[in-house]
């Protein structure tokens, strides 16, 4: 006798990678119930690349992340070997933390909070179809023949549709790790109208650590005060033993091996179609396009504490077996070192993004949402930040609640997910300050108070963190407004710290506040000659210093942002018909009915959308 | 970008080089801006106290000198063209006057308009009937795509190849930053801010001398106003006559005859000038003439090049010395012409006395003969030195430039000397970011060319970024 194989849910998740999770844990903890499917429950919150967490304009990422209620700075906090705040002698806009993840601990970590979020079910099985009913998104099928219905499915394949990895002319139809790839739901997306892209990523070779000769490489050590990337995490808690990375070199003798093996590459033979991002370049794309560098970094980097095995950051490959082991012998302290897991390249399906909302909803069919490597991005805090707004959508939609969009000014998050669904990537995106027109603003250290209240107000903050987020605030803002109105006393003992620190002698009256803004003086410095000071955390002694000292910057930024907000501000009808704008450009038409941007702010952004065709729309939306 | 709260400002309508122009301004601060550049009559109003539909005669003025002699109208919210605060000035002195004019409300202030902008605001804020919103599209379309046209082709390829260049090496300093602070254990930023420092001196320096060549260009276009000075009967009038080949001015043997500001335009090889004879500069006690000596002085106050004549035969006397004295104050270009070499047989150094010498430092004192043209080459060959028509002739300079460009030259300079001390202060490369990204873009807008991914694409165009 067939028994139904079918089950409900009110949200479906699609993978359980850095994408799938937080999804899976926002809509969850948003009271509604959840399946988050897997291809290998063991595989869940995986590192199948580099074995960090964080770092230039990602370390940003995930305090953002952390601040609407995310999981992702909880967990490295909870499972680092290492620990740097980069970038520390530059402005505040660009500092960094970034930690080494213990590879398999982050994975259990993250497992173990799903398993007790009430509410979340972990199913191993691949998804093969999607059941869609008048544009509306009902539930998927799996290759297993069950039903599973949901009022939401969140798509979060990552790298595995129709993943393929390759090395010299070795290629497995596999995901990553050799994990089973997903082969069936793309023919289903298809149907569905869904266009598909073919993207490709890569990965270097792992080491036997017992192999490796650190003697020839030079360490590099973590901060030795360690800095949390979550507001919940006691920075107390986490001051520990660290683990070092080494740093050393190719040389000549490595790019001589590569260049006379270059017709191996199957990136140079053809064998891959998918576009590969230029900011993570094989080792051989390196050689190939930078031939006037005698040398590049290599980062020797542990992957976690439970194994020997190191990642060798910097020498991404897919070259055959045997150029791989002589390439990677000719680098100092790997001569004899012996691989344990080759370096591949890896293509897989994915979407152009501008086929979404930026709610991460797909236009075409209702209550269908995607995320992370899927939508072309690339990297686990990109993937995790699209991830928890696709979940936190997904579970609006069913209340009844408008979208949740983060507009470019307010946070990274805003800035990523504005960019894939406006503009056209021709390459795996990766986040970067520079994309980020309001870095000054957009800070990893204000990441709290800028997202928060909205964190809490969705749903997803609780009231404890709140209260003392509130608390937090205000003391910041006390000690802001005490600095400014307090002046100092031009006693000896402050002229002589003035000199001391190499800045010029008071000749009149200053307030604490003009002295933070000396270049040579911080917060920090000043503590000495200030008696009135309050005892505040670290945290909101940073903030402090930061707002203070940058106040000028800081508030240029904010004027443009007035002006960029009353364009974010004008609507665009869902229904407009841009075939009845008169006098727009054929291109512009064509990009605006393709795109169909929810403002003119959006639309200006576009390429292809003149300053003349805005104001035509302006003319347009008033009529 | 858009924004409706700032006051935006244009020349309106046509622009043809005589006659009368508008300059049009409108938005909230339109009055407020108007009162920092115009200047009534005693009894005149600040432009913030008029009545609305009212018209006022008065100057624009730049610092302390009057710019042209213009009529001015305020025209309130709503009843307006634009349904805004509108100050209409209406100004003499042709396209160039009207170019001057808004180039001194964009410093002091206004924004200028985008193309078809003062339409949309009319349109915006009810102006014009609803239906019309068709036409207005298409007034709005077609008026961009002919300024754009029009403005970039206004640039000689020269420029604008050397706008690109400017524009190459600000974007590879950009993408060099923006790949230390991406990846800072790759790119070490030590020492970067005194290279960089370096590396902008020359690039200000470019940058300020095609400011000054837009000057000198539209100087060159409009004509060089010149103003012919000199004791009476030096033989002004007879220059006069000379460079314009016929007779214009009054030459009589009588000291003082010329008494009013004859303006003519003249040749002189490819240069045109616009030569104003005035009266011989002298104390008088003859009414008549003393207003024409008022005159002079306002002149050569306008005026782009004074010809100062003097007597070879008399040499300069003290009534010379005192006037040019003047002259030299208020660092107008000067040649100084010793007139009637005919009169004189061989070459006769002029006597010139010694406390001249020092007045009269980088002065060309050319002998001259204003009735046989002895000189006359010499001196085409000093103007064209001054104006530095050489660069208008390969086209490495800016010929004409427009207050558009004008405004965005200035931007980027300012940027770029705002970086500069950011630099000396000690400010982070994010922050210095700031200021390069918006000479960069100020200098992509001359020429038509928006930002977009620039720096991301140099990054890894130049840079091996990543892991």
């Amino acid at each position: 006798m067939l028994l139904t194989n079918r089950e409900e849910y009110d949200v479906i998740v699609v993978g359980a990678g850095h994408a799938g999770v937080e999804a899976a844990l926002a809509a969850a903890r948003l009271h509604f119930s959840v399946i988050m499917f897997t291809v290998s429950v063991d595989s869940i919150a995986l590192m199948p690349c580099n074995p960090n967490i964080g770092g230039s304009s990602k370390g940003h990422l995930v305090r953002e992340i952390d601040a609407l209620g995310g999981e992702m700075g909880k967990n490295i906090d909870k499972t680092f070997l290492q620990s740097k705040m980069l970038n520390r002698s530059k402005g505040p806009a660009v500092h960094s933390l970034r930690a080494q993840a213990d590879k398999q601990r982050y994975t259990a970590e993250m497992r173990r909070t799903l398993e007790q979020t009430e509410g979340l079910t972990i199913r191993q099985g691949e998804v093969c179809s999607l059941i869609v009913k008048d544009g509306e998104i009902r539930g998927v099928k799996t290759a297993s023949g069950a039903e599973y219905l949901a009022k939401a499915v969140v798509l979060t394949t990552g790298v595995y549709l129709n993943a393929r990895c390759i090395y010299g002319d070795v290629s497995e139809y596999t995901g990553p790790n050799g994990l089973k790839a997903a082969t069936k739901l793309s023919a289903s997306l298809i149907e569905n109208g869904i266009a598909l892209r073919r993207y490709k990523t890569g990965t270097p070779a792992r080491m036997d650590g017992r192999t490796v000769d650190f003697s020839k490489m030079q360490e590099q050590k973590g901060d030795e005060r360690i800095v949390p990337f979550s507001f919940e995490t006691d920075p107390e808690s986490i001051q520990k033993e660290q683990v070092s990375c080494w740093l050393t070199y190719t040389n000549e003798e490595t790019h001589r091996i590569i260049r006379e093996n270059i017709d191996r590459s199957p990136l140079y033979s053809g064998n891959i179609e998918g576009v590969g991002p230029r900011y993570c370049p094989s080792i051989e794309d390196k050689v190939m396009r930078f031939a006037d560098k005698d040398r590049h970094q290599v980062f020797i980097e542990p992957e976690g504490l439970y194994t020997h095995e190191l990642y060798v950051d910097g020498m991404s490959s897919s070259m055959p077996e045997d150029v791989q082991k002589a390439m990677y012998r000719t680098v100092p302290g790997l001569e004899n070192a012996k691989i344990v897991r080759n370096a591949y390249a890896i293509e897989y399906d994915c979407i152009d993004a501008r086929q979404l909302k930026s709610t991460l909803e797909f236009k075409s069919i209702r209550g269908l949402f995607a995320a992370g490597q899927f939508c072309g991005s690339s990297g686990y805090e990109e993937a995790a930040a699209q991830g928890l707004m696709a979940g936190i959508n997904a579970a609006r939609l069913i209340q009844g609640k408008p979208g949740i969009v983060l507009d470019r000014a307010q946070a990274y998050i805003g800035v990523l997910i504005d960019d894939l669904v406006t503009k056209e990537n021709f390459e795996p995106y990766r986040m970067m300050t520079s994309r980020a027109e309001y870095r000054l603003l957009l800070r990893q250290d204000n990441a709290d108070i800028r997202l928060t209240r909205l964190g809490y107000a969705i749903g997803l903050i609780s009231e404890e963190r709140y209260q003392r987020f509130k608390a937090y605030e205000k003391t910041v803002n006390d000690e802001i407004a005490r600095v400014e109105k307090t002046f100092v006393k031009m006693t000896d003992a402050l002229q002589e710290m003035l000199s001391e620190n190499g800045t010029a002698e008071l000749k009149g009256g200053a307030s604490l506040a003009d002295l933070i803004r000396r270049p040579e003086l911080s917060y920090e410095l000043l503590a000495p000659v200030d008696p009135g000071r309050p005892e505040i955390s670290e945290r909101a002694a940073e903030q402090v210093n930061i707002a203070v000292k940058y106040a000028g910057y800081i508030e240029r930024q904010q004027r443009q942002v007035e002006s960029f907000r009353k364009m974010e501000n004008r609507r665009i009808p869902e229904d407009i018909d841009y075939s009845k704008v008169p006098s727009l450009r054929i291109e512009a038409r064509q990009k605006l009915e393709m795109i169909r941007p929810t403002s003119l702010g959006q639309a200006s952004r576009i390429a292809g959308v003149s300053p003349a065709d805005i104001q035509v729309l302006l003319v347009w939306l008033k009529k | 970008m858009l924004d409706e709260q700032r006051t935006i400002a244009a020349v309106s309508g046509g622009t043809t080089p005589a006659g009368i122009c508008i300059v049009r301004m409108s938005g909230n601060e339109a009055c407020e801006i108007a009162d920092r550049v115009f200047r009534g009559g005693k009894k005149c109003p600040r432009v913030q106290k008029m009545a609305t539909h009212t018209l006022h005669h008065g100057y624009i003025m730049e610092g302390d000198r009057p710019v042209d002699e213009v009529l001015l109208s305020v025209m309130r919210a709503p009843k307006s063209y634009t349904g805004e605060d509108v100050v209409e000035i209406n100004c003499h002195g042709g396209s160039m006057a009207a170019e001057k004019i808004l180039t001194l409300l964009l410093s002091a202030g206004a924004h200028i308009a985008e193309p078809g902008e003062f339409t949309r605001r009319a349109f915006m804020n009810g102006r014009m009937d609803l239906s019309r919103a068709e036409a207005v599209a298409e007034v709005i379309a077609s008026q961009n795509d002919f300024s754009l046209k029009a403005s970039v082709a206004q640039l000689s390829g020269a420029v604008s190849r050397e706008v690109r260049a400017l524009r190459t090496q600000l974007l590879d300093e950009l993408a060099f930053i923006e790949a230390a602070l991406d990846d800072p254990e790759h790119y070490d930023t030590e020492g970067y801010g005194e290279a960089l420092l370096q590396k902008l001196q020359p690039l200000t320096e470019r940058l300020k001398e095609l400011i000054d060549s837009a000057k000198d260009g539209s100087i060159l276009a409009a004509g060089i106003r010149t103003v012919i000075a000199g004791r009476p009967n030096a033989g002004k009038s007879s220059l006069l006559n000379l460079l314009s080949g016929h007779e214009k001015a009054i030459v009589t043997e009588i000291p003082g005859t010329t008494r009013d500001v004859l303006e003519v335009p003249v040749r002189l090889g490819e240069l045109s000038l616009v030569l104003m004879d005035t009266a011989g500069l002298r104390t008088s006690d003859d009414p008549v003439e003393k207003i024409g000596i008022r005159r002079a002085e306002e002149a050569i106050e306008n005026a782009d090049l004074v010809l100062y004549l003097t007597d070879l035969t008399e040499g300069l006397q003290e009534e010379d010395l005192s006037v040019l004295a003047g002259i030299r104050e208020s660092k107008k270009p000067l040649v100084l012409l010793f007139n009637k070499k005919d009169l004189l047989d061989g070459e006769i150094p002029p006597e010139i006395r010694p406390e001249a010498s020092a007045l009269l430092e980088d002065v060309l004192c050319l002998p001259f003969s204003a009735l046989t043209g002895e000189g006359k080459d010499a001196l085409t060959a000093e103007i064209r030195r001054i104006f530095h028509a050489d660069r208008f002739s390969d086209g490495s300079a800016l010929a004409i430039t427009s207050a558009r460009q004008h405004a965005l030259f200035q931007e980027a300079l300012a940027a770029l000397l705002k970086t500069q001390e950011g630099i000396m202060e000690g400010a982070t490369e994010d922050l210095l970011a700031v200021d390069l990204t918006d000479a960069y873009r100020a200098l992509g807008e001359i020429i038509g060319e928006e930002t977009g991914d620039d720096v991301i694409d140099r990054v890894f165009e130049k840079f091996c970024m990543g892991k």
